[in-house]
């Protein structure tokens, strides 16, 4: 520690900290204008100005680091002197029209006026810009406001690392400006809005609030975002009950005081008029009311969205509960199949598989973490004993090495990219293996692009590097791991020069990879420590888990980490980056066909018992039930009549959507509860109306297991209700309508009993269920989660929580390791489907676009899907960048433009998977599931390319053509 | 007989027409079928007797200036032909080798010059025959430190302007931990009338070279840059040729003479902002970022270009070094003072007789310098003032003649020893004007960055156009030093906080010239065009006398150490 005195109060401070942040630690506040905590110092403002004592000038406090026995002074006739002047210099170039300013009273320029008293320029006035500049429908830039603290740049480019905006032009002409001040829109913004959060004057605002309201008229709520599973905290301003603005608060434990551009802009859809107000059903089933479903087949042939009739919730809560007892009495239990939501609560789900297993009697509960990260959950299960990110998200920026692959992580996951720009920022190497350019790449020190599905041979020959090299942390090994032996030995083969030839990535990169992740070595060539190896970690997505062989993929990476003993430290670990906002927590949640809630075998009678005990069930059903794709299978095939879908849309989201569509069309009664009249929800019998994230509490789990606290910010439309309401509601109705049935069938304790299982005060009440039966959320309570939240496993109420996992033992106790081998893609390219397709998301959409596309700003940004195709493939096909391209698999076809460049390699199709124009999983196969995680090869699959003949529009969604958006 | 003619086409040469000059000798040597050597040098800083020749015969040496093409003919007739002797005697400038018989070189101790227009710059081989390059193999067989020894026994300090002892300096980068390291050579001369770093480039490339050289393998460097101001262009191609005759020698390349050292050298060109000469600003704009300043510490030589130990020196600086590791530290320290060794260069121009570079021991007084060496002021006009370090640095008016020319001295007088810019002022300049020219230049440079500096300097061009234009009053003026003193304290970088310089020295030693244009609305040099209408006539015409330029025309130098 560091001893200094500042204003004669005498302090100790850590090496490194700034006498601005001392002072500010210690209660003294010093005016400035360009520091932002975040940031690096820029000393342009030159408020924060202080006297050292053996200094002849002032020193700007922002950028001199305390020194041992420094005696500093924040105030002076001198500083007052020089502060007012300055502020006096700077007016001389801002109009005080603070009267009419959108930012009166939360201006910081304002607030030294007032605080030094300066009420105009004692200088000629004199405006330096008087551009305004409004060509974007998220914010505008007005530069007679600006100050050039340049703290817009500087976010811009050390946190966002988009490198946008940056200062134009000498002396007093000096501005911000775009690249030759073009339109935001021509520039690499990404339109995250991190400028308009740190801008302290006007000159950045959001459009949304302009001339609505002055700060001291807003209410504020702070709830978590809705969108990726980040679990960036957000703050909603409001007046009169209308969200004006959605801005980042600096306590948020992810995110701080940044966001992407869909949690600061996107949230406009919770108001868009095409939000469903009531319960909806099928006119025929009105009209058949009472008939078996079997007799029902004319309620199958359904037809467009006007077919549906809004009923009460009584009408309709009673017509799913007849139709889904008549399943059950005609069919069994396991007729019955339901897909929980990895953007509704943890609450939600819970409640949602109790429903599927304590009233309906059924383990066929699953959700889409099947189709993202299903690979994750099983693969890290058996290689570490727990299937999540085993490192918090801020840990990055101080990592060393970061190794990334399978993850287009500054379009899926911006702000965990923010941490990435900031370590590589900072020095740090940055390795991405991907076979698609994705735009970190930029900020890449290492960029290995393999063909698509050959990744697994490079981490295989890592690890031959590494293991030759003697770069492995052999008492890591020894002391934290088993199955070494089987496994060094099954990398002997696979030789750089072997990966190189399967993946076309030169061998002398694979080496380097392998050293720069094994020793944690940094860019910058400085070494954290001399004698320890740095800090490696490995961040993965669905380029990776979306795979035929996605669990040994994951497998092998853990194996990396385990091999350099980059694990159950700070910085370090295999982190996959999970896709939605609660998918963690769904999973967490036992909405799986095999686990029930905390990841408890269904099979384990003990954890069955307790489980029960809590539903006040009997027992509850021993076998796994069936995945989201098997579900599909089974309803073709007839064995699942009846499904339940909650806020999913597998209409566009899951693999071979034209059999989807058979499978849906096939069942007898179909429930679907959503906040949109989805593709899915089209084909439903009964559509629920639910509430949004962002008109509910309760709580999500993010990427890194934190367990965070929801509150609503707006009330849900018309007679929309949380999925947690509707799910107590149905509960109750199912459990009157099977409580006789119980009764005849002497099902033992629970007969007669009247249930109270489905009667809870609210979502803390739940929780409180939750923690009883799932023992790593043991701890958690709705009480213990304001501010930061708790990061699980955390098994009591004095549990403070693990944010990182695996620090002394591994979960299963030691880590294991797995022998593996590589292998191709199941669907290769042939001479009929020559190229590869590969699919993923685009940063200004979220999954099937039913929000996303129904935000105004966004859908601004991005209207229209579109094919990355390698210059070469489009110049062979006669395709033009901007014009039509038809793409052909063996399940479909579709039409959709083309973007001709080089971010995807030759042979390479690229698709986003958001648009029901142009949907990417009409192509996409469903056959080659990954044996153990039942997850689809999303990734790869073989396709062909054409230039359409006039007229030629691709095989039609059945219900598109539909208006939405 | 052994002949050789020598031409000066450096800038200053080429601007007084010797490439006309070139072509009226070879046409001359053509026609008589003359064995003799056409040889192009770079400048001798004679500036004011370009286009210079000099014919040498046989040991035997004449210098002549200016020579016109049409003096091409007499002159080389009194060499080669029955021409009549003493026709061109008007012409000539020097008859020895030494030209010891010239003032203007006689007083000089040329180190960092000492080939300019002596060698053919683009022939390594003439580097090679006057010793070039066996400092460095000198330096190769010492270990680093050593060479740090004896630059910091020399007592070199940066000619950037702020004179750092370049010894301590080179020190700091090479105990820095961690590799690469880099060293910036800083030729981005931007100060107005200052030319010394192209003149040193042009006329001998090589020795800057070999001082960067053997500051690599002091330092530890193993790759370099030179950042060079693209309106530049002779100097420029000079480096380049220069770059790729080294890498074909096999002093920078890898394995350098079978040392183990590995160096390589890029060229990096300014795009025309003034501030880049400024250490920060300058590592930005080699890393391809807008170049502005940022906050120091950390110091280049913690963490420089792309944040690694880098150490910065300017030209003159790194063109000082061969001397000294042939001739000794103690040599070299031995012409300087008791504080500083060695010479400096200076670009001498303003009102002076004989403008050019000319490089002097350090100690000497700036009356040697401008009144023996530079021949005081041009025909019939009484001399002012000097104006040293551009804008960045302040007047000295004639009562301080008799400064010593040495780093503290001058900085005692308000003024600052600069990187070697000297403009000398007579009385038909308005010392407001004069600065008001200086605060157009640095508001117009300033980066932007800094407050003070921004705005700060754009109000004070202001006061000082409404005094010049016989708008102000006595508030105004107290408005002006206050605000000076805003500046000069709030500023980020040297560019800010020196800004005010011109300022307070012409306020402080001639104040009077300031109450003349505030009381009694009168310029006394009539060069202000004043409210009532005495505009004095041709006062632009006398004011553009001093060439001062603008930073895409004039020649001028980097402040390379300012201190923030």
């Amino acid at each position: 520690m560091i001893t200094l005195t500042i204003d004669g109060k005498m302090m100790d401070v850590a090496p490194g900290t700034t006498v601005l942040e001392a002072a500010l630690a210690h209660g003294i506040d010093i005016p400035r204008l360009c520091y932002h905590p975040e940031l690096a110092p820029s000393g342009g403002c030159r408020l924060c100005l202080v006297e050292i004592e053996g200094r002849p000038t002032p020193q700007p406090s922002c950028g001199v680091r305390c020194a041992e026995h420094m005696v500093v002074h924040t105030q002076s006739d001198q500083l007052t002197r020089l502060r007012r002047d300055t502020i006096d210099l700077f007016v001389s170039d801002h109009p005080l029209r603070c009267v009419v300013c959108d930012k009166n009273g939360a201006c910081d320029l304002q607030r030294y006026a007032y605080q030094y008293g300066i009420a105009e320029t004692s200088y000629e006035f004199e405006l330096s810009r008087s551009l305004y500049q409004e060509d974007n429908p998220f914010f505008v830039r007005d530069h007679q406001y600006c100050i050039l603290c340049a703290k817009c740049v500087r976010v811009c480019d050390e946190v966002v690392g988009a490198n946008a905006i940056d200062l134009v032009g000498r002396g007093f002409t000096s501005h911000v400006a775009t690249p030759f001040d073009g339109p935001m829109v021509n520039s690499s913004c990404v339109f995250c809005g991190s400028c308009v959060q740190v801008c302290p004057t006007a000159a950045l605002l959001p459009v949304s609030r302009l001339g609505k309201g002055r700060e001291w008229e807003l209410e504020r709520t702070r709830t978590i975002c809705g969108y990726c599973g980040v679990g960036c905290g957000i703050e909603y301003a409001l007046k009169g009950g209308t969200i004006l603005y959605a801005q980042g608060y600096r306590e948020a434990p992810v995110n701080g005081e940044f966001l992407c551009v869909k949690g600061r802009f996107g949230w406009d859809f919770a108001t868009h008029p095409d939000r469903l107000t009531q319960p909806l059903v099928r006119r025929a089933l009105l009209e058949d009311k009472g008939q078996q479903t079997e007799d029902a087949e004319g309620s199958s042939a359904l037809g467009p969205a006007a077919d549906f009739v809004p009923v009460s919730w009584e009408t309709a809560l009673d017509l799913v509960a007849t139709r889904l007892a008549a399943v059950v009495q005609a069919h069994g239990s396991d007729a019955v199949a339901g897909l929980a939501s990895a953007r509704c609560t943890n609450e939600e789900n819970y409640l949602f598989q109790k429903l599927l297993r304590a009233s309906l009697g059924t383990n066929n509960v699953d959700h889409c973490a099947r189709l993202c990260h299903a690979s994750s959950v099983t693969g890290l299960g058996m290689a570490f004993g727990s299937g999540a990110m085993t490192n918090p998200i801020r840990d990055i920026r101080d990592a060393d090495c970061i190794l990334i692959t399978g993850s287009n992580t500054a379009e899926s996951h911006p702000v965990i990219s923010y941490e990435v720009v900031r370590a590589v920022k900072k020095g740090a190497h940055l390795i991405i293996i991907d076979p698609r350019r994705v735009p970190l790449v930029d900020h890449a020190t290492l960029f290995l692009q393999p063909k698509p599905g050959t990744d697994g041979f490079i981490f295989l020959a890592m690890a031959h590097v590494i293991l030759r090299e003697g770069w492995a942390d052999t008492a890591f090994i020894e002391t934290r791991t088993e199955g070494f032996e089987a496994f060094a030995q099954s990398v002997e083969q696979y030789t750089p020069e072997v990966a190189a030839l399967a993946s076309g990535v030169p061998a002398e990169h694979i080496e380097q990879a392998a050293r720069y992740y094994a020793l944690g070595e940094r860019a910058n060539g400085a070494l954290t420590s001399p004698v320890m190896r740095g800090r490696s970690t490995i961040l993965y997505a669905m380029g990776i888990t979306q795979r035929h062989n996605g669990t040994e993929l994951v497998l092998t990476l853990s194996n990396l980490a385990m091999l350099c003993g980059h694990l159950g430290k700070p910085s370090t670990g295999v982190n996959p980056l999970r896709g939605q906002s609660n998918v963690q927590g769904a999973c967490d949640m036992g909405a799986l066909p095999n686990v029930l809630p905390g990841y408890q075998p269904v099979s384990d009678a003990a954890a069955r018992y307790t489980v029960a005990q809590a539903w006040e069930s009997a027992d509850l059903p021993t076998t796994p039930g069936l995945t989201v794709v098997e579900m599909m299978h089974a309803a073709v095939a007839r064995n699942v009549r009846a499904m339940y879908i909650m806020g999913e849309n597998p209409m566009l989201s899951d693999p071979n959507i034209t059999q989807v569509e058979v499978a849906l069309r096939a069942l007898d009664f179909l429930v679907v509860q959503d906040i949109f009249l989805s593709e899915t929800a089209q084909l439903a019998h009964v559509v629920f109306p639910a509430a949004s994230s962002l008109e509910k509490d309760g709580t999500f789990t993010n990427t890194e297991r934190r367990v965070q606290l929801l509150a609503p910010v707006l009330p849900p439309p018309g007679a929309a209700h949380a999925d947690w309401q509707i799910l107590c509601a149905l509960g109750e109705q199912l459990d009157a309508k099977f409580g006789h049935q119980r009764r005849t069938e002497d099902r033992g304790a629970t007969a007669g009993r009247s249930a109270r299982r489905w009667d809870y005060a609210s979502t803390a009440a739940i929780m409180d269920e939750v923690a009883r039966v799932t023992p790593i959320y043991g701890g958690i309570r709705h009480a213990r989660l304001a501010g930061h939240g708790v990061v699980w496993p955390c098994t009591s109420a004095d549990h403070p929580g693990t944010p990182i996992l695996h620090t002394q033992t591994f979960t299963r106790g030691r880590g294991m390791f797995h022998a593996v081998a590589a292998q191709g893609p199941a669907e290769q390219p042939d001479a009929a489907f020559p190229l590869i397709l590969t699919t993923g998301r685009i940063l200004y959409h979220y999954h099937t676009g039913t929000m996303t596309r129904r935000s105004e700003g966004l859908t601004w940004r991005e209207s229209r899907g579109y094919a990355e195709i390698h210059e070469q493939d489009a110049a062979a096909a006669g395709i033009r960048d901007g014009g039509p391209v038809l793409i052909t698999s063996r399940r479909g076809q579709i039409r959709t433009q083309a973007r001709v460049g080089q971010r995807v390699p030759p042979g390479t199709v690229f698709l986003s998977f958001h648009w029901k124009e142009a949907p990417a999983n009409l192509l996409t196969q469903d056959f080659a599931l990954d044996p153990l995680a039942k997850i689809p090869e999303y990734k790869v699959c073989a396709v062909r390319l054409e230039r359409p003949r006039s007229g030629a529009h691709g095989k039609p969604l059945p219900l598109s053509g539909e208006k939405t958006a | 007989m052994r002949t050789t003619i020598r031409v000066g086409v450096s800038t200053c040469g080429l601007a007084a027409g010797a490439e006309a000059v070139c072509s009226a000798i070879e046409t001359y040597l053509h026609r008589r079928q003359l064995p003799v050597t056409l040889q192009r040098t770079g400048c001798l800083g004679a500036c004011h007797r370009e286009p210079l020749v000099e014919v040498m015969v046989d040991g035997a040496s004449t210098l002549y200036g200016p020579v016109t093409p049409e003096r091409v003919t007499p002159i080389l007739d009194q060499h080669f032909g029955a021409g009549g002797r003493g026709i061109a005697a008007d012409w000539v400038v020097s008859r020895r080798p030494d030209k010891q018989d010239y003032p203007f070189l006689a007083r000089q101790v040329q180190i960092t010059t000492q080939l300019c227009g002596v060698i053919d710059p683009s022939s390594l081989d003439h580097y090679l025959a006057h010793s070039g390059y066996e400092a460095f193999r000198a330096a190769l067989r010492l270990p680093p430190e050593a060479i740090v020894q004896i630059v910091t026994e020399a007592r070199l300090r940066g000619r950037g302007g702020a004179g750092y002892p370049t010894g301590l300096k080179w020190e700091h980068t090479r105990q820095q931990p961690g590799t690469p390291k880099f060293i910036i050579c800083n030729a981005d001369e931007g100060d107005p009338g200052a030319f010394m770093d192209r003149t040193m480039i042009e006329g001998d490339p090589h020795r800057l070279l070999e001082g960067m050289l053997i500051a690599a393998h002091a330092i530890g460097a193993t790759q370099g840059y030179i950042y060079v101001r693209a309106e530049y262009p002779l100097a420029v191609k000079a480096l380049r040729r220069a770059i790729t005759q080294a890498q074909e020698y096999g002093v920078i390349g890898r394995n350098i003479l079978g040392s183990g050292l590995d160096f390589t050298l890029t060229i990096k060109e300014g795009a025309g902002a003034f501030v880049c000469g400024e250490e920060t600003a300058l590592i930005h704009s080699i890393e391809g970022a807008r170049g502005m300043p940022r906050l120091r510490p950390p110091y280049p030589s913690a963490q420089g270009l792309w944040g690694y130990p880098t150490n910065i020196n300017n030209v003159e600086t790194y063109c000082s070094v061969p001397s000294i590791i042939l001739n000794g530290p103690g040599w070299f320290a031995g012409l300087g003072t008791a504080r500083s060794g060695g010479t400096k260069a200076f670009a001498l121009t303003g009102a002076i007789a004989n403008s050019g570079l000319v490089e002097v021991p350090i100690g000497m007084t700036l009356r040697e310098l401008i009144v023996d060496i530079g021949g005081g002021c041009q025909s019939g006009r009484t001399f002012k003032a000097v104006q040293l370090g551009g804008p960045s640095g302040g007047c000295i008016p004639t009562d301080l003649l008799d400064t010593r020319i040495d780093y503290e001295d001058l900085h005692a007088t308000g003024a600052i020893m600069g990187s070697g810019g000297m403009v000398v002022v007579d009385d038909t300049t308005c010392m407001v004007d004069f600065t008001r020219f200086f605060l157009t230049f640095t508001q117009d440079e300033s980066c932007g960055k800094c407050l003070p500096c921004r705005v700060g300097t754009r109000k004070m061009l202001g006061f000082l156009t409404r005094i010049t234009h016989g708008q102000a009053d006595q508030t105004d003026l107290d408005r002006l030093l206050h605000l000076c003193e805003t500046v000069r304290l709030g500023s980020l970088c040297g560019l800010g906080q020196t800004a005010p310089n011109p300022v307070l020295t012409t306020m402080r030693y001639f104040k009077d010239e300031y109450l003349a244009h505030i009381a009694d609305k009168r310029c006394p040099a009539h060069v202000c065009p004043l409210d009532d209408g005495r505009t004095m006539a041709a006062a632009s015409g006398s004011n553009g006398r001093v060439a001062l330029g603008t930073k895409h025309t004039a020649a001028v130098p980097g402040p390379e150490e300012r201190q923030v």
